[in-house]
């Protein structure tokens, strides 16, 4: 609990950067506030503003975005079990599903804690809608959002959530092929690519457990 | 309609689709075996993934700055067994020290 409110506190100042950088991008203000409502994936806003920012296309910005939250697929699938109920229920809920609150709930070995998923799923939400909110109406107060050195806190938080899952040998093999695979693809793809083909790594499950 | 507003629905809707597709398709039941022992590792292998991309990523190519100084300091304090709390605040301090030195 006290993890996901730290982590809720750094997604605020991150939404509320976003919702600077986008109103200085010219996106105004309730584009950035719907996108923040459905999109819910701060990497991929961030790509849409910095392209439209830079008089890019719609077509750039929206594969560029597309491509960076194409990893959301095998992270549903990865908690699709804890879903139950009607479609819509199930469609509902799933919204919930971020980076932060998917690492959070993850228990290792494959396996998720759902309130977690949700809870901090849905705390990351308001935190994340209310930082943009902030951000597009009073985002100058807030200064430069690069000098609170937030992209260098959200590798450390994810390095973070990753320590404990690597006591199982096959889990640290596995990361270890991922991250092999990501650092290679970066100069060559797209953002995003890299961490979808990182994936590939997961194949490792299908060798016989020794 | 506007080149802004055209980009915010479309990812939008796209991204919906991408956070529906487990739960929707394959919600309330156990993954087959074989799907389940790859899914099992993605945990480990995604977070290692936005590790690296996060810390030294850029568009299309290789960053070295003060994220990796970020990075190093959570290390650190991950080492050390501090709570996630302080390692999230060790990082975003020696990322915004750096970038101040720098």
């Amino acid at each position: 609990m006290r993890a996901a409110l730290a982590v809720a506190a750094t997604v605020w100042f991150f939404g509320a950067s976003f919702g600077l950088v986008a109103r200085t991008a010219g996106m105004g203000v309730s584009a950035p506030l719907v996108m923040s409502a459905t999109t819910f994936a701060g990497s991929a806003q961030f790509a849409v503003t910095s392209i439209l920012g830079a008089s890019g296309g719609a077509v750039a910005a929206i594969a560029a975005a597309v491509l960076l939250n194409a990893r959301y697929a095998p992270i549903s699938i990865s908690v699709a079990p804890y879903f139950r109920g009607r479609r819509l229920r199930r469609l509902t809920e799933s919204q919930l599903i971020v980076d932060e609150s998917w690492a959070l709930a993850s228990r290792g070995d494959g396996r998720f804690d759902r309130r977690i998923l949700l809870g901090a799923g849905l705390l990351l939400y308001a935190s994340w809608l209310s930082g943009t909110a902030v951000g597009v109406l009073a985002g100058d107060a807030l200064g430069d959002p690069k000098s609170l050195g937030l992209d260098g806190a959200f590798p450390a938080l994810f390095l973070a959530l990753l320590a404990p899952q690597l006591r199982a040998p096959r889990a640290l093999a596995a990361a270890l092929l991922g991250s092999a695979i990501a650092f290679a693809l970066i100069p060559f793809t797209p953002p995003g690519t890299p961490i979808v083909a990182a994936s590939a790594a997961c194949l490792l499950g299908l060798r016989a457990r020794p | 309609m506007s080149t802004v507003w055209l980009v915010v629905l479309v990812v939008g809707v796209a991204t919906v689709a991408l956070k529906a597709t487990g739960p929707v398709l394959f919600g309330g039941r156990e993954l087959p075996e074989p799907v389940a022992s790859v899914v099992a590792l993605l945990a480990p292998v995604l977070l290692a993934a936005l590790v690296v991309t996060q810390t030294v990523g850029g568009d299309n190519e290789l960053v070295l700055d003060a994220r990796l100084a970020g990075v190093g300091a959570g290390a650190a304090a991950i080492a050390a067994r501090a709570p996630l709390p302080a390692v999230v605040v060790a990082a975003a301090a020696a990322t915004a020290l750096f970038r101040l030195v720098a």
